[in-house]
């Protein structure tokens, strides 16, 4: 390595720690054909820290586990919701405001993919 | 997912090879991130939506052929509520690079063979663990991305294509067919039509069909030496393949290509020598990019321009190649080229200009291009400068520079009025997901 070339001088004693510096996409992005932006349109999922025009990060590869936050198609909606495993399988709001969210019956339920990041801005971009 | 190593009972021959491709590629990827969609008729439209280009089975079935013309077909897609999307290559691309990934990840070698085709060498996996193999993969990309694919798999590369056509319409085959076994293989091809062989173009069928040659059992039971004087080498190879003996191996790296064109229909037709001049410089900037990704330099630039050939316009028709003083990928002096270009075919005499288009050919590698004595260019400024545009342009668009020549406003640009969003590469057209 001559990370200092020709240089003369004492070379740097941080030289043998050099790492690369913390890539934000590789923290949010472990699999990356399965990873896919969404953005959020409504508040019904604030209570999980999910606000209207916040970005999130949703992997398709993962098994949906209990408390997941998932993109669901509900009749051909894309929506966003809390999906519960303890017993039937349920989808649910986040949001104490609003009622219990009931799936219509006999509606065609598929999940698309399930929510890992947040990406929320909390600087206001001027306009 | 570790390759099995080729060890234990099961024999392995000498190569194996797996063609997947995507189902109604474009139209899935459309159905992918709208799901209004899963239960429609979906179609998707070439270049300034003249005519249909993918279309789901569905849509098949109502009667849509490859090729159809929108304004043919436009009545019976409003009467029977068929979705139809300009294309949206952006998406279809991104998807692409993301299926490749994942066959990356299963295979030890891949060949793109287009947007959505790929070969895969399984030569390495045990015989009988191959069609599991690929009934997993197709399984991963599904869930991966959403889109469906089927996998045809063969000792040579034409067996592999033959397979995957079966699987499309064998449902029964569920996504895969693998005619490694020789029993199986012959009874599929004799089933299989001579013309839907890959390699088999529709001249040299109808010469097949005279001699008697009707399925791909056919011409793999014929002689050799007979096929050799009828179709040359290139038909005796397709027979040998379809007999298993590979002829044709995986190109992994991307042959030299002979020559680049960047041809576009316009939105709106052109009439004036500054409308055309804009057009073909942006086409030349396009052409320049793609010399560059493949290293390489042209030494001749040709454009063309014509009318609208079918709508009764006055017709006009023309080209004029202009050389370079030395074999370059700079994209000014390609724009400079072709304004010269341009301005040696115009005036069309009154005829409005419907197309136009930029071909680079006669290319050589760039770092054996031979430098001009006279009047040659600053290459390594020029290199320094390309390249910082390339860079800047894939990090914020294509488009983001451009030169000055191929004008701002871009009037000519192609139709897309039906297209969906670049859902996967822009911040603002990400999909939705309702909260509420």
């Amino acid at each position: 390595m001559f990370e200092h070339g020709l240089c003369a001088g004492f070379p740097s004693p941080a030289d043998d720690f050099l790492e690369d510096a913390v890539d934000v996409a590789r923290l949010l992005i472990t699999n990356p054909p399965a990873t896919f932006l969404w953005r959020v349109d409504g508040d019904s999922m604030q209570d999980a820290g999910i606000f209207d025009r916040d970005i999130l990060v949703v992997d398709r590869s993962l098994e949906p586990r209990d408390r997941d936050v998932v993109v669901a198609i509900v009749n051909g909606e894309r929506s966003l919701k809390r999906l519960s495993l303890a017993g039937r399988p349920r989808l649910a709001f986040a949001n104490r405001r609003l009622p219990d969210f009931e799936a219509p019956e006999l509606a065609e339920i598929e999940l698309w993919g399930v929510v890992t990041w947040n990406l929320h801005r909390l600087r206001a971009v001027r306009p | 997912m570790e390759p099995a190593p080729p060890t234990g009972g099961a024999p392995v021959t000498e190569r194996s090879f797996a063609l997947i491709d995507g189902n109604s590629f474009y139209c899935s990827c459309e159905r992918v991130f709208d799901p209004k969609l899963a239960t429609r008729p979906v179609i998707v439209l070439s270049n300034n939506d003249g005519c249909a280009i993918a279309r789901t089975s569905e849509a098949k079935a109502l009667g849509i052929k490859m090729g159809d013309p929108f304004f043919k077909i436009r009545d019976l897609c409003r009467r029977e509520r068929i979705a139809v999307y300009s294309s949206n290559y952006t998406l279809y691309g991104d998807m692409s690079r993301r299926m490749g990934w994942i066959y990356e990840s299963w295979a030890r070698e891949v060949e793109t063979y287009s947007i959505d085709e790929s070969f895969l060498d399984l030569s390495n996996f045990r015989l009988s663990e191959r069609a599991e193999l690929a009934r997993d993969l197709r399984a991963t990309v599904l869930r991966w991305t959403g889109v469906p694919t089927c996998v045809g798999i063969g000792p040579t590369k034409t067996l592999a294509k033959a397979a995957n056509a079966m699987a499309k319409k064998d449902p029964e085959a569920r996504g895969v067919v693998d005619l490694t076994d020789p029993a199986e293989r012959q009874a599929r091809l004799d089933r299989f039509h001579v013309s839907d062989v890959w390699g088999v173009g529709p001249r040299s069928w109808a010469k097949m069909e005279a001699l008697g040659i009707k399925t791909a059992g056919d011409l793999a039971r014929m002689d050799p030496r007979q096929i050799r004087m009828k179709f040359t080498v290139v038909g005796e190879r397709t027979l040998h393949e379809l007999r298993g003996v590979t002829c044709i191996d995986l190109e992994t790296v991307v042959p030299q290509r002979k020559g680049i064109a960047v041809t576009r229909s316009f939105g709106r037709p052109v009439t004036t020598l500054e409308g055309l001049i804009e057009a073909v410089a942006s086409h030349a900037f396009r052409a320049g990019e793609k010399l560059r990704r493949h290293g390489l330099a042209a030494t001749h630039l040709s454009v063309f321009a014509h009318s609208n050939l079918h709508n009764g316009d006055p017709h006009f028709s023309a080209g004029a190649t202009e050389d370079l003083i030395e074999a370059t990928s700079d994209g000014l002096a390609l724009i400079a080229a072709a304004s010269r270009g341009a301005r040696r075919l115009w005036p069309p005499r009154g005829a409005k200009l419907a197309k136009a288009g930029v071909i680079l050919d006669d290319l050589v590698r760039a770092d054996h291009a031979p430098a001009a004595l006279i009047g040659g260019r600053d290459r390594e400024k020029a290199d320094r400068m390309m390249a910082a545009v390339d860079a800047v342009n894939a990090r914020f668009g294509r488009g983001a520079i451009i030169s000055a020549a191929a004008g701002m406003k871009m009037p000519w640009a192609t139709k897309f009025e039906m297209r969906s969003p670049r859902y996967t590469t822009r911040v603002d057209e990400l999909p939705v997901a309702r909260a509420g």
